[in-house]
């Protein structure tokens, strides 16, 4: 994985003192909280119900054992003994002091992490696919194009008060695994007929209010291009940006106004001057970042044979073991879903154990997914075992990957100042109605994702069934919607009518699932059955 | 009623206007009547509050209960942690939240 040079420490550091001293005087008075707030949120600190809220960036999901080790004793030290993985490769704190955050940010800089960009007007932590470098579906491994993005945008003047967030997801694989067209700018690594490598672009997408599914600008952009390119996609945001009005600023609100034709055209035009300025990385520079993703030593002559004689061994090998590139190797997913559990969380002794485990069995590497699960990239298969008996031990083996109960779902209203409903009790409540692991199985890979307000921080728009949380006159009101989905197919949820209390949604969930069960054809995931027969059968099993 | 809430600007503990300082139990909270505002600006620049705001709140015979459940979940804690509200071992804590 990238490991900092003495620039790229250099300005963390520095960032880190320019924080402490930012804190200092806030503290002190010299500063007004609209001063302050800028500042600190520019370093990934926000004010949330119960206390300050971290949220630090792990680029494209990769960390070490090292860095985990690190985020467990943030968590212990100066945290509640835990932490919380977004849907966008973060890890958020809901419990930090003010006067002890610089305190974590040094720490984090001591292993190459920082809370930088994760919130304000930038272009934030870039994501990419969780199975990068290990997955055989992929052209190549996006993560040193992620990188490359990642060190372009970082500090960059032009990029730092952009209208609105700006979001970058990079995948290499036909199969999309991080929601790439939910975002403002996604890129899809492709080779040409010639053997090249270049990017299909996809900008405009995004969540929230008013949810859009980025559209394809470019078939085949020329890797080295890229930089050019999203400079002239910033630039055509940039001027017409509507920065009066904060519900049109994101670009996604621009790509609709102009339209998507307009839209390409002017950054076209804006490219062609751009690319002459000679911005783009040399091929020098792609193999010095790149030479940091270069596969591990991987073992060969490795059997591909796994003992399943121990049966709840084999059943989470069925479930959270994905196919491995290499032979003898394989991908294990690590569930933070557990049925009476809060999706996301985990402790700061669980962190320990995953950082052990990725220490000894895989290379020392982990992936956070924007599913809020884990991922032990490159596990040799005869280790899957031994891997698997220290998840259970540490509470970590639910074999639930992608099923009913492996849900998203936002802080809400537990948490966040922003939320009209609770999200966290909804997805337990729904989790423990959906308990039973045969059940679970029958229904098979159905993406439930809970928002607690119109932000969308919990995908909802993206759920398979979304639910978004409003308030109905100062009650907490839940609105069900069904069909919409993050993969390489990707489509908008659509509302199904009127809302539920937190019971009825639960009733609603269920009705929804049973109706899918009762007319599904052989093979269909409840998504495909949906997409079959529509809306309207589905409204009739859950309204009545 | 109205009271007042916030955060403490340093360690961003949720804390209720008491009436002469700040305390992290919401039953602390004193009726400010109109002058909410007027105690906010004074309080701001004492630095003691961070993001304060007037709130409705009830006295009831167990204590003052605001009227929103945002403002409820603050006094207590995040409902899904028993173990993290300011009663953890009370089990009755959490009744009047939702
Ligand atoms: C608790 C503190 C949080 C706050 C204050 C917050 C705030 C926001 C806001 C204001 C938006 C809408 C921005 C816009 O539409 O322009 C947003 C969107 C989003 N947030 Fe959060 N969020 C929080 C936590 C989270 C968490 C925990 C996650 C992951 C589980 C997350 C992931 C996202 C995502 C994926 C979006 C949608 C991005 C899009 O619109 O394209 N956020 N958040
Ligand atoms: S969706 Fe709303 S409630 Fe949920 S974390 Fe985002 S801003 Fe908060």
């Amino acid at each position: 994985m990238y490991r900092y040079d003495k620039y790229d420490q250099a300005m963390v550091d520095a960032r880190v003192e320019d924080f402490r001293d930012q804190t200092r005087r806030r503290i002190a008075g010299q500063m007004t909280d609209d001063q302050f707030k800028p500042l600190r949120l520019k370093n990934g600190l926000y004010l949330q119900l119960h206390a300050y809220m971290l949220r630090v960036a792990i680029p494209y999901g990769t960390l070490n054992s090292t860095q985990m080790r690190k985020l467990a004793h943030i968590a212990r030290t100066y945290d509640r003994g835990y932490g919380h993985f977004t849907t966008r490769q973060n890890i958020q704190y809901n419990w930090i002091k003010l006067e002890q955050a610089p305190d974590i940010l040094a720490e984090l800089a001591t292993v190459e992490m920082h809370a930088i960009q994760t919130s304000g007007e930038s272009i934030r932590n870039v994501s990419a696919d969780h199975y990068a470098g290990a997955t055989a579906d992929e052209v190549i491994d996006p993560r040193p194009w992620a990188e490359m993005l990642r060190q372009m945008t970082t500090f960059m003047p032009e990029f730092s008060y952009l209208p609105r967030k700006f979001k970058i997801a990079v995948i290499a694989a036909e199969e999309d695994r991080a929601a790439m067209r939910w975002h403002d700018f996604g890129l899809r690594i492709v080779k040409n007929d010639a053997g090249e490598i270049g990017f299909e672009v996809y900008p405009g997408g995004g969540m929230g209010r008013t949810p859009f599914i980025a559209y394809k600008a470019r078939d085949f952009l020329p890797q080295h291009q890229i930089f050019s390119y999203l400079q002239a996609v910033l630039r055509v945001w940039n001027r017409h940006a509507r920065r009066d009005n904060i519900h049109k600023q994101r670009m996604k609100i621009l790509v609709h106004e102009l339209g998507e034709e307009e839209f390409t055209r002017q950054v076209e035009e804006a490219f062609q001057h751009i690319l002459k300025l000679g911005s783009d990385f040399p091929q020098a520079e792609y193999d010095r970042i790149a030479a940091y993703f270069a596969p591990p030593p991987f073992e060969t002559r490795l059997s591909d044979e796994i003992d399943r004689s121990d049966p709840d061994f084999a059943v989470w090998v069925d479930q959270n073991v994905a196919a491995h590139k290499a032979p003898g190797y394989a991908i294990a997913n690590i569930s933070l879903k557990p049925i009476k559990g809060i999706g996301g969380d985990i402790t700061a002794e669980q962190m320990e154990v995953v950082a052990d485990l990725a220490e000894r069995y895989s290379f020392d590497e982990l992936r956070a997914a924007h599913t809020q699960n884990l991922v032990l990239p490159h596990v040799r298969k005869q280790d899957l075992y031994a891997v698997w008996q220290a998840l259970v031990e540490a509470g970590l083996a639910d074999a639930n990957l992608d099923l009913v109960t492996d849900i998203i779902a936002c802080p809400g209203l537990d948490y966040c100042s922003l939320a009209n409903a609770r999200s966290i009790p909804v997805a337990q409540k729904i989790a423990e109605r959906f308990a039973d692991e045969a059940r679970q199985k029958d229904i098979g890979e159905l993406k439930i994702k809970i928002s607690g307000c119109i932000n969308a921080c919990g995908h909802h728009h993206a759920g398979h069934i979304g639910i978004l949380g409003v308030d109905r006159k100062g009650t907490e009101n839940y609105q069900l919607l069904l069909g919409g989905s993050g993969d390489e197919n990707t489509t908008q949820a659509k509302i199904t009518g009127p809302g539920f209390d937190e019971d009825g949604i639960v009733d609603a969930v269920e009705r929804a699932v049973e109706h899918y069960r009762g007319i599904r054809e052989p093979g269909e995931r409840f998504l495909d059955t949906y997409r079959r027969v529509g809306m309207d059968g589905f409204k009739e099993a859950i309204y009545g | 009623m109205k009271i007042i809430t916030g955060n403490d600007l340093k360690t961003g503990a949720v804390i209720w206007w008491t009436g002469q300082d700040w305390s992290i139990h919401v039953e602390d909270a004193a009726d400010v009547g109109d002058h909410g505002e007027q105690i906010l600006a004074v309080e701001d620049a004492a630095l003691r509050v961070n993001g304060g705001y007037v709130i409705d709140a009830e006295r009831t015979a167990e204590g003052v209960r605001p009227a929103h459940i945002k403002d409820r979940i603050r006094a207590l804690g995040p409902t899904v942690r028993p173990d993290l509200t300011l009663k953890p071992a009370d089990p009755n804590a959490g009744n009047w939240v939702i």
